[in-house]
Formats: C-alpha cells, structure tokens, sequence
C-alpha cells in the first residue's frame, strides 16, 4: 500500500468511447508527485478526453482514477483545471479579478460570496502571472496570452496539489510561453503535480520532465529521457515525424 | 383634457396594471440576462408557445381561470418543451435551431387544437384564454399582480442564493464542473427560473411577444456595462421603466394595445443605447475610429523620415 | 367529399409542398430560426399592403410582405455585423418589434379594415375557399390555390435551377464565395423566397404554423436520409402527408385545422425518430445492447493484450480479479468471459485468461483503428 501513496495520480484500464466509438482504450498511468507531465500525441488521440476523463468530466465506459489513493470527487480541492481558452465566451461582462477569483468558488461553497480574503488571494495570482495591472479590465480586451495568464491565475488561487491544464500554449506569444513555462517549473518546485497537454513537439524536453505518449491507447509514459524516443514518437505518430530523426 | 379626464377615471386599474407591467419587467429583465448570455435568447420564445396547451389543458381539468392555475399549467407545458428540445438535440443530429423551431411551432398547434376543441364545446368560460396568445395588460387584476409578484420575487431571490454559481455556470461550464458545481441541478433550476419569468407574463403581453421581454432589456443593458451585476440590475430597471411608459402610453391613446407598445418602448431603448452607449456604441467607436485614423495619419508623417533611416541602419546590421 | 372539402385538401396539399422545399435548406444552414422570425416580422408588412390593396390575396401584398420579410433579414444581419448583439439576441430583437408595429396597426385601424389578429397569427384553412377568384363572372377556385400553387412552382423552379449553387452555399460557403457563386445572392433568393412562402401560406395556416410546415417535414427528412435530393423528396412527400392526415383529424374532431397539421406533425417527427432504422431510438437502443457485449469483450481483450509478457500480466489475467481492474459487477465480468469464450477469443488455463492468436488480432485491430 505504501508504494501507492507515490501516485499523485493513478489511472488504472480507463476506457472512454464516444457513442460506440472509442476514444480511450484500457489506459495505464501513474504520474508521481511533483512532477511537471506533458500529454503528447496527434489529433483525435484522445488528450483532451483522458483529462476530462480525470476530472470525472466524462463518464468512463470502464476503468477508475484516483487522485492521491482517492478518487476525484473526495479530491476536488486539490484538483486545479485550466480549461481550452475556446471553450468560453470572451464577451462575457466580467473583469480580470472576477474571473480569477471563480477559482475561489469551489471552496466557498454554496450561497456564501467571495470577500476581501478571496480579492487579496486574486492580486497575488495575478501577480504571480504578470497581470496586476489589468485586474479591471473587461476580459473581451485581453489578448490571447493575456487570457491564458487569466485562466493560470484562477488555477494557482484554487492553491491546489494537481494541476490538469489544457493546451495553455495554444496561440500564445513567445513572451507569455516563457512566462507560463517558468510558473509551471516554479510549482513542480513547491512539489505540485503539473499535467499539461502539449501539441508541440519541439520543446518537450526542455519544459517537462515526464511524458505521456498518447494515441487512443497509451504507448508510452515515464521520464522524457527513458520516453520521448524516436521509436515510441512512431509508434505514436506512425512515422511521420521527420523532424524528430536526430533523436 | 379628455384623454386626462379619462385617465384619472382609470386611475385604479392604471396603477395596478402600471405596478403589473413594473414587476414584469424587472423579472424578466433580470432573467432575461442569463438568457441572453447564454445564447439562448429565443429558448424563451419556445417556452412561451409552448406554453398554450398547458393552459388549455389546465383549464380542461380544472373548468376555472384562476390565474395560478393556468400559469402552472403554462409552466409544465413549457418546461416539457424545453426538456423536449434538448432530447432531440442530444439524441438525433437536429440542431439546436431545427429543434426548437419545431417544438415552438407544433406545441403551439396543439394548443390551438385544445383551443378550437373547448370554443367547439362551448364553455362559456372559455373566454379568457384568448389573453394568452395576444396579452391584454390592461385587464390584469389586482389578483393577478399579486401572483406576479410572489412568483417573480421567489425567482429573483433564487437567482441571488444561486448568484455564483449561475454565473460560473454561464461563463464556464466546464470548469463549474470540475470544482464540483451540479452543472444538471444548476440547468434544471436556470431554466425553471426562465419558464417562472416568462409564464407569468403570458397574460398580460402573449405569448408572440413574451420572449422581447426577456432579450431586449438584456441587450440594451450590456452595452452601458462590463460587470454582470449591473447588467442585470439595468436590465431590470430598462424592463420596470418600458413597463410602466408602455402601459401609460396605451392607456392615453385609444386602442393602442398595451404588450406591443412596452415591446417598441424596449426596442428603442435597445436601439438608443446601441448608438450611443459609452465605449460599446457604435457611435464611439466611429468617433475612436477617428481619433485613430488621426492619431496615426500624423504619426506616420513624422516617422517617415526616421523610419528611412533606420530601415537602413538595420539592413545594414543584417 | 364536396367541391369546397376538395379544393381545402388541395390548399393544405400545395402550402405543405411549398414550405417543405425551402424548408430542408433552412435546417441543413441552421436558419430555421430566421423562418420565425420572417413569419412574424412579416405582419406590417401585411397590415400596410393591405390598406392599399384591401385584398389579403392580392400579389401586391404578398411582394410588399415579402419585402418586410428580406428587410428582417436585413436587419438581424446589419445587428449582428455591430458585433454587439450576438445572432439569437439580434433575432430575438427584430421580430417582436416588427411584430409589433403591425399589432399596433391592426388594433388601431381594425374598425376601417377586415383584418383580425386571430386570421393573422393562427389562419383558417376553412375559410380559405371562400375566397374565389372570379374572372368575367366566372368562379376559377379559391385564390389561395392559384397563390400557393405559383409559389410551390416558384420554389420548385429556383431549387431545380440552382440545385447546385444552394447545395454548395449550404455545405461551404468559402468555397461557393471563391468560385464566384455570390452566396450573399444565392442567401437572399432563398430569403425571398422564404418570405414569399410564408405571406402565401399565413393567409391558410397563420404565421405560426406556417413554421410547423416549413421545419417539421424537413427536420423529419433529416432524420431519415444522408442525401439532399432524397431530403427534397421525402420532406415534400412528410409535409403532404401530414395535410391530409391533419385535415382528417380536424374533419373528425371538428377543431382547427392547421393546429392539428402541426400537431401531427410533431406526432410524425416523434414516430420517425423513434422507429427509423439506423438513427432511431430503437435502432440505437438495439444497437447499443448488441454492442455492450462486444465492446466489453474487445475490452477484455485489450486488457489481457496490453499486460501480455509484463511482470503483471498473471495479476491481470485472474478471472477472479477481472472485474477490479475493468470496474465491472462481478457477473457482468463472468459473463463478458463466458461470452468471449465462446467466440474464442481467449481460452482458460487453470483459473487465469490468455489471449487466443484470434483475439489477439482482434485486439491489435481495435487498438489500430
């Protein structure tokens, strides 16, 4: 049992399908704790899903996933989620701050509104991304990166122990990159589990230390130098990443 | 003078069917908010037609036209289209639009069905279903203003219990998700609150009309602010304010039905405020297009020479 | 039958035909919605034409109707385009208001005019004959048969002149815009037409129902083919035979009769989607207990197939255990076993599963795909 207790996450013969059609089959993985994960494969391999899948988003067709030996509903506080900055209406009439401090709500509870505790939290998360001097600006006038710094901050004021981010680097700017990629290596070091998932091949040994190798199955998962091979890239891919040869 | 004359005759029924159109508006206005955010501006639309065969059917059951009756019969009927929309939409590859065009219009056949059944069964009674499709403000009792308070209230007080989590439930459902909001709880009781605002409504400005009543106030009141809770709180005071000069200005000129003319008062409000709202409108941004156009006709005057020069000190670097 | 009974089917027949054909593209572009929005906003439209004309049949009324109708379109467009108002709120803005004007309009001038809100909104199909089009003492029919038989040409003519042009309007707007097929022109003949349609048909159904006629055949057609002209033909044929068994229904029950064709038109959608092979929900329903065993079984398979040869694998493989790892009821698990054995798919040593060379392959396929 004691060996268990060094799973931060524990997915164990998780099947997923859509309709009939599978999304996930019969995935393994163990992420330890404090490690910085990228989940890797090509379009359709099922990234998105097996994140849902974790954060019960999903009905699993068969298969269980425990969040420190519990699963996730007794876990949800430890649990933070970035979402795809697609899946939300920018128009929305709300600012900066407010949306940050929706990652306080969880806590909060029913009925009971965020206060000062929770804006104080707000400005520290903000800060910590570089956005303190937008807190009242209108989310529609944000751009992209600034809109993914925003959903960060409302992650990191949730003060989690696992972190599941969808795709943070879609669209962003090479300034706001290097910046989420600093924050990211900053909470792996305050020993939090980090699981991002990841389109771009090129930089994952620079930004992570394990990675899962993905494709409706699960093809490979451990520490990049030991995982991220050309041999599991092809059984991932199925050979076309040419680029990748001097690997 | 005449027109004053008869307006102090109908000074009663001026101020209940005035506080009637009132708290109308301010419910509708506040839900409609959602709504609108939601994308789901003519969901009310749907409800409100299909709402006509609950009311038939309650009033075939029940023989009476108490106001609360018929209003319950309205909401069951309404919420089971709703329901009903959202099956076809999860079940079968219709859209959205197809499904609610199709609930809205063949609900509301059936209603005219059970219509045409009662008139044909001659129930004298039946007289007093006709408000429902067409509205007639201007015979709400003081009965009715009660049943429109009560209810309405209980919807916007759960509208502010639920406050948070409606708002994270409209802004992200998927993150609501994942700290652990009842996202089908929180539906459910969203689009109760919608079906409380529109059916007891229906009476007083008909079922065409109803969903007006819940877009336009929303509309006009998201161009004048970035913050939901003012939104919803102008939304509101936009719907009071059409309703009470709606229904005045109907009550001065002969003939001139009361639901129709709130409905235009809103309009030009919407209109208004699209125009001429502060940072949103589309006067302001013609007036920032400008200023921009200005701002960088002169800048690229002054830099044409500076870039030249340093265009070529970078060449020169690469 | 008598001659009037006749000539009433026959409307319903026609205004069902002519509705259902614009309609089926309506749904596939997601604008049915604009159909609502057209058939009330038409109204003014309507109640102007008619102070002009004092004919609800007359064809300038209808262009005049037709033309508030495209100015709605019109309108939730320009709305849309201020990029303030989003698409369902800038529908939900126009219509009423147009709506409106023309309520206003009939209730001030009702006393002056033959005009009731009741024959706007909700129609009588039964009074339509009533209406005759006489031509040198002559009586040549009801006039709402000569109106909506133009107006099914109308629209059968456009559709089978520019099947080609709608089809890739429909599909890929970008495409049909750098082929040079002006979509924007291509969108508003079929709004015109739309809007045409639906002035012809209220005068029979009223503005409402006119809805039920133009979306409920085609969404019950949309159900039941892949292919657009199968579309074409089944959503006429489901809008003619909801007419006729509308009309009977009513005939029977004595209530209106455009209220029952909407009813029954719903009845059918409902049946359709619950019987149609394939995408029914019976078929779904039959489909999913079918597959529930072979999806657990290839399940099973791929479980023993990703812990084959690893230091796990006979952990993983004990039946009794099965049901831990795959989080299934302990008899459902025995059973998906049972079944798998039987097709040979894996075969029992002792009290451990090992895959069959068969289930292997199925397993290697199912992960490959």
């Amino acid at each position: 049992m004691d060996t268990k207790a060094t799973k931060a996450i524990e997915v164990t013969d998780l099947t997923v399908a859509y309709q009939e059609t599978p999304v996930l089959w019969d995935i393994d993985l163990d992420v330890p704790p404090g490690v910085l994960l990228a989940i890797v494969g090509p379009n359709g391999a099922g990234k998105t899903t097996l994140i849902k899948a974790i954060l019960g988003l999903v009905r699993p067709a068969a298969g269980n996933v425990l969040i420190y030996n519990k699963p996730y509903a007794a876990q949800r506080r430890i649990v933070g989620y970035v979402p795809q900055r697609g899946t939300v209406d920018w128009d929305f009439p709300t600012n900066v701050l407010d949306v940050v401090m929706m990652g306080r709500y969880g806590s909060l509870g029913w009925i009971r509104r965020p206060g000062i505790k929770e804006r104080e939290l707000a400005m520290l998360a903000l800060q910590k991304v570089g956005m303190e001097d937008y807190r009242t600006r209108q989310i529609s006038q944000l751009s992209g990166g600034q809109q993914q710094r925003v959903f960060l901050a409302r992650a990191l004021i949730q003060d989690a122990t696992v972190y599941l981010m969808d795709e943070p680097f879609q669209g962003v700017d090479a300034t706001t990159e290097r910046a989420i990629v600093t924050l990211l290596q900053e909470l792996r070091e305050n020993g939090k589990t980090v699981v991002v998932v990841h389109h771009d091949l090129q930089t994952v040994t620079d930004y992570f230390d394990w990675v899962t190798l993905l494709n409706i199955r699960r093809i490979a998962s451990g520490p990049v130098d030991d995982t991220f091979t050309s041999d599991n890239l092809r059984e991932t891919y199925g050979g076309r990443i040419a680029f990748m040869k001097n690997r | 003078m005449e027109y004053f004359f008869l307006l102090l005759q109908n000074h009663y029924t001026l101020v209940i069917v005035s506080i009637g159109a009132a708290l109308l508006g301010t419910v509708s206005g506040a839900l409609g908010t959602y709504a609108v955010l939601r994308r789901q501006s003519l969901l009310g639309d749907a409800i409100s037609h299909a709402a006509l065969p609950g009311i038939a059917i309650a009033f075939m059951l029940t023989g009476t036209k108490t106001h609360l009756i018929l209003i319950i019969g309205a909401a069951i009927a309404g919420w089971l289209g709703s329901l009903v929309i959202l099956s076809i939409v999860r079940l079968t590859r219709i859209k959205y639009d197809s499904a609610l065009a199709l609930i809205l219009s063949t609900f509301f056949g059936f209603g005219l069905v059970l219509h045409t059944f009662i008139q044909r069964t001659g129930n004298a009674n039946q007289a007093g279903l006709d408000k429902f499709l067409f509205g007639q403000a201007a015979t709400m009792l003081k009965s009715d203003v009660l049943t429109i308070g009560i209810l309405g209230g209980v919807a916007l007080i759960l509208m502010l219990i639920f406050w948070k989590e409606l708002k994270l439930l409209i802004f992200d459902e998927g993150f609501a998700a994942s700290i652990g909001f009842p996202i089908r709880s929180l539906d459910f009781l969203l689009t109760s609150l919608l079906v409380i605002a529109i059916v007891i409504g229906l009476q007083a400005v008909g079922a065409v009309l109803m969903s007006a009543m819940l877009v336009a106030p929303a509309v006009a009141a998201r161009q004048w602010t970035n913050r939901l809770s003012l939104m919803v709180i102008i939304a509101a005071a936009i719907g009071a304010f059409s309703g009470v000069i709606g229904t005045i200005i109907s009550s001065m000129t002969t003939r001139i039905p009361t639901g129709p003319t709130i409905i235009l008062c809103t309009t030009v409000i919407v209109g208004f405020s699209i125009v001429f709202a502060p940072n949103r409108g589309l006067l302001s941004n013609i007036i920032r297009q400008m200023k921009n156009r200005r701002i960088f006709k002169r800048a690229t005057r002054k830099t044409v020479l500076g870039e030249r020069v340093q265009h070529e000190s970078n060449s020169h670097v690469a | 039958m008598s001659l009037e009974q006749s000539y009433v089917l026959l409307i319903a027949i026609f205004t069902a035909s002519a509705c259902a054909l614009p309609g089926v593209y309506l749904v596939l572009r997601r604008m049915t919605l604009m159909s609502d929005a057209i058939s009330h906003a038409i109204l003014p439209g309507i109640v102007l034409a008619f102070f002009l004309t004092n004919n609800l049949s007359s064809p300038l009324l209808i262009l005049a109707a037709a033309g508030t109708g495209v100015l709605t379109v019109v309108c939730v467009e320009l709305l849309q385009k201020t990029g303030l108002v989003k698409e369902d709120a800038a529908i939900g803005l126009t219509f009423p208001a147009l709506f409106s004007i023309g309520v206003i309009l009939i209730s001030r001038y009702s006393n002056n005019i033959h005009l009731d809100l009741d024959t706007v909104l909700l129609g009588e199909l039964a009074y339509a004959p009533l209406n005759q089009l006489r031509i040198g003492g002559y009586e040549l029919g009801p006039v709402s048969l000569y109106v909506m038989g133009v107006l099914l040409c109308l629209n059968l003519t456009f559709i089978l002149l520019f099947y080609k042009e709608l089809k890739l309007v429909t599909f890929d707007v970008g495409l049909a815009a750098t082929l040079g097929f002006a979509p924007t022109l291509i969108h508003y003949g079929l709004m015109t037409l739309v809007s045409m349609t639906t002035v012809g048909a209220f005068d029979a159904v009223g503005s409402i129902l006119v809805v039920a006629l133009i979306v409920g055949p085609a969404a019950t057609a949309y159900l039941m083919t892949d292919g657009l002209t199968r579309m074409l033909i089944f959503s006429v044929t489901v809008g003619c035979m909801n007419a006729v068994g509308g009309y009977f229904i009513a005939d029977v029950f004595d209530v209106s009769i455009a209220g029952a064709i909407s009813t029954l038109t719903f009845l059918v959608f409902g049946l359709v989607f619950l019987v149609v092979p394939q995408r029914g929900l019976i078929a779904i329903a039959h489909r999913h207990m079918r597959q529930k065993w072979e999806f657990a079984q290839t399940m099973l398979v791929i479980h023993l197939l990703n812990h084959e040869g690893l230091p796990e694998a006979d952990e993983e493989s004990e039946i009794a255990h099965l049901h831990e790892h795959l989080q299934w009821e302990p008899t459902f698990a025995s059973k998906v076993v049972k079944y798998a054995l039987n097709n040979k798919y894996v075969s029992q040593t002792a009290t451990r599963l090992s895959l069959t060379d068969r289930g292997r392959s199925i397993a290697r396929k199912a992960l490959v795909q």
